[in-house]
């Protein structure tokens, strides 16, 4: 038994929390320092949410209709275009294959990395949309469920995101091959969200539709973190 | 393709080549003389509607396309799980095959889906749910096909795909429960299939028949295209370069 | 421990290097050299664990190296071409953060400092990443091996851009490793001084 044997028998063993930690702690700190990052899936949702009524006119009745799926296919569209930071720069500069290498699980590693992701770009999305769902003429029941919808959501794609993102890492393709590959699975997400405001706005509760997004949520965070490490491993062969 | 023989003699590619290469003729003949019955069964015998008049007679082509279109999608997820679980080439390769093959007779479902929609519900697309679900279906056979295309290393390429076709096949119950609940919530009637004409026994052969000439037809094409995978993806090897040299020496 | 045996690879229609053998036992170091492009880096990293061979065995402590395979992940240290350094963080972030996930434990910081310090990058501590020039940035990577307790070391082109007194501390942490009875596998260019009756050579054509 060399000297290594002992040191590594002492170390705390390669639990995955303290993985998720560790990537959690790094990504976050490393998100907060590039704010030029952080602010553009905020603005580019509330600039697409903005172009809607520019193209369809302003007239209320029409707005309210198509409320819940705009703010959907918006908030979509905003996580599509923040895919390629969960890996990208990780990959490039080699940080990912010293992830694949650690002892950490790297499911463990990735679910810290999307976490930290979705803090700093899809809770955001949560928080503005009342503001934005009240200029769809929205009301106070439609807008909770709108959020409620959305927090449980955005991580559901965040999550899927990320395989689409391993799976597509270092090619040149480009973006329209992710967006090809993720918004069909995108698409429960979206139908059951929109799906709950419609629910409430017809009279009923929309507590079927968020109970399906929070059951998909569980399924996402066992799943992709797990696909997404598959994908990664495959990348960097 | 199942068989009883002793299945891993036949794992590598150059020992399936010849095996393509004899069965594909046969299917192929098989697809034709099924296709004739099932045209005539459909086309000939089977009688006029009463609702839909002649215009319905499509669903003998759109319907096998569209059970065609899924089960290749489900033979091409396993062949993707065979290729990661056992790391062969020819696992992958077949599924590399399958794709193209899927995607066209997706694309044919929808494509009479809306011929058989305007005379019979006066629009050619009405956002019905199996529509919905064959329009995803068809995103996701491109899926697969692009990221292979975009992916040079070909090690790399089927890992890749293979993933993706497998994280497809779990979420295509998910896509389709969800399309048709949204439908139900937002269109009364659903233009389904069982709505439409009350099946008499003969439409249900010839669907049954031309169904079973899709198969085969997909078979047959499947081992063709396999073929030129097998020779294109083994151009080093040993066996391909004497194929190649006898059929050099043959002109 | 570490044994090779007709290890060949191939990517695509290339062949990067094939029939190589080597043994190596506690305490021993295999110096890779070769032309650019003979495929040191892709022995390197099937070494590593990082990617496939596609002939032959490699086997670390007995036991077959897949890649990725776990028990290679808690004995190894790849130091690899790319540094791994996030420019957002400064130079003593970077260490921690690389350190602890090399090694899956919180980080010591005064070890990190004094590691740092070791490759005369104590007053640089505190710059951020982006503002380092290579050759620091290369200091702050290779800081990792004041701090691992890894019992295999995989280096590939560790003197890339480092000064005289960089080498000699390398040359230094490398033998006292290997006195220690660590196994280390590094592909350089330049001469390295590390003492002969533990070097094996292997040259890729």
């Amino acid at each position: 038994m060399t000297p290594f044997d002992a040191a590594i028998a002492g170390e705390t063993s390669a639990g995955a929390w303290s993985g998720v930690g560790w990537a959690v702690a790094r990504d976050l700190r490393l998100a907060l320092r590039s704010k030029a990052e952080l602010g553009v899936q905020l603005l580019f949702y509330v600039i697409v949410v903005s172009l809607f009524p520019l193209g369809v006119g302003p007239e209320p009745a029409l707005l309210r209709a198509i409320g819940p799926g705009v703010l959907w296919v918006a908030a979509l569209l905003a996580s599509l275009l923040s895919l390629s930071r969960i890996f990208g720069s990780d990959f490039g500069d080699g940080a990912l294959e010293q992830m694949a290498l650690s002892p950490y699980p790297l499911p463990a590693l990735i679910s810290g990395k999307i976490a930290a992701h979705w803090l700093t770009g899809g809770l955001p999305l949560v928080v503005i949309s009342p503001l934005l769902g009240m200029q769809f003429g929205l009301s106070g029941g439609e807008l909770t469920v709108l959020s409620a919808g959305l927090l449980l959501g955005t991580p559901i794609l965040s999550l899927l995101g990320a395989i689409g993102a391993a799976l597509t890492l270092g090619l040149r393709a480009g973006g329209g091959l992710l967006a090809l590959l993720i918004l069909p699975l995108y698409v429960p997400v979206l139908i059951f969200g929109a799906g709950a405001v419609d629910a409430v706005r017809g009279g009923q509760s929309g507590g079927a539709q968020l109970s399906l997004l929070a059951a998909g949520l569980l399924v996402a965070i066992v799943g992709a973190p797990l696909a997404s490490a598959t994908a990664v491993r495959i990348a960097l062969d | 393709m199942t068989s009883s023989i002793n299945w891993f003699r036949f794992a590598s590619p150059a020992s399936f080549f010849p095996l393509a290469q004899r069965l594909a003729p046969w299917f192929a003949v098989s697809a034709a003389l099924l296709a004739i019955v099932g045209i005539y069964l459909g086309f000939f015998v089977a009688p006029t509607d009463a609702q839909q008049g002649e215009a319905y007679r499509i669903i003998f082509i759109h319907v096998p396309a569209a059970w065609v279109s899924m089960f290749i999608y489900i033979v091409m997820a396993f062949w993707c799980a065979m290729s990661l679980t056992f790391n062969t080439r020819l696992a992958a390769m077949m599924a590399q095959a399958l794709a193209p093959t899927g995607a066209l007779f997706t694309f044919i479902a929808l494509w009479t889906g809306a011929l058989w929609g305007k005379p019979t519900w006066g629009t050619y697309w009405a956002w019905d749910a199996r529509m919905t679900s064959e329009l995803i279906l068809l995103f996701l056979y491109f899926g697969y096909m692009a990221l292979r295309n975009a992916i040079d290393d070909p090690r790399r390429a089927d890992r890749a795909s293979a993933v993706l076709a497998l994280v497809g096949a779990i979420n295509v119950p998910i896509i389709y429960f969800s399309v048709k609940w949204w439908n139900t919530l937002h269109q009364g009637a659903s233009v389904s299939l069982t709505s439409a004409p009350t099946m008499a026994r003969i439409m249900v052969a010839g669907m049954l028949v031309m169904a079973f000439a899709a198969w085969f037809y997909a078979i047959a094409v499947t081992l063709l295209r396999v073929q030129a995978i097998i020779l294109e993806r083994e151009r080093a090897t040993g066996w391909v370069g004497e194929l190649a040299g006898a059929a050099r020496g043959a002109k | 421990m570490l044994e090779a045996q007709q290890l060949a690879t191939q990517r695509g229609p290339v062949t990067l290097f094939t029939d190589v053998d080597f043994v190596l036992g506690s305490g021993e170091a295999l110096v890779v050299s070769g032309a650019n492009g003979s495929g040191k880096t892709t022995l390197l990293r099937v070494t590593a664990g990082l990617t496939h061979a596609s002939r032959g065995s490699i086997k670390w402590r007995g036991n077959a190296i897949a890649p990725f395979d776990s028990e290679l992940r808690a004995a190894v240290l790849y130091i690899g071409h790319a540094t791994a350094l996030k420019d957002e963080l400064n130079a003593e972030e970077n260490l921690l953060a690389l350190a602890s996930l090399n090694a899956a434990s919180t980080p010591d910081r005064a070890a990190a400092r004094e590691a740092l310090a070791a490759w005369s990058l104590d007053r640089q501590r505190g710059l951020f990443a982006r503002v380092l020039s290579q050759g620091q940035r290369r200091r702050v990577a290779l800081a990792r091996l004041n701090l691992a307790r890894r019992p295999l070391w995989v280096l590939d082109e560790p003197a890339t851009a480092i000064d005289a007194a960089g080498v000699a501390q390398l040359e230094r942490l490398i033998a006292s490793h290997l006195s220690r009875g660590g196994i280390a596998v590094i592909a350089t260019h330049q001469d390295l001084a590390i003492e002969a009756g533990r070097t094996r050579a292997l040259r890729l054509s």
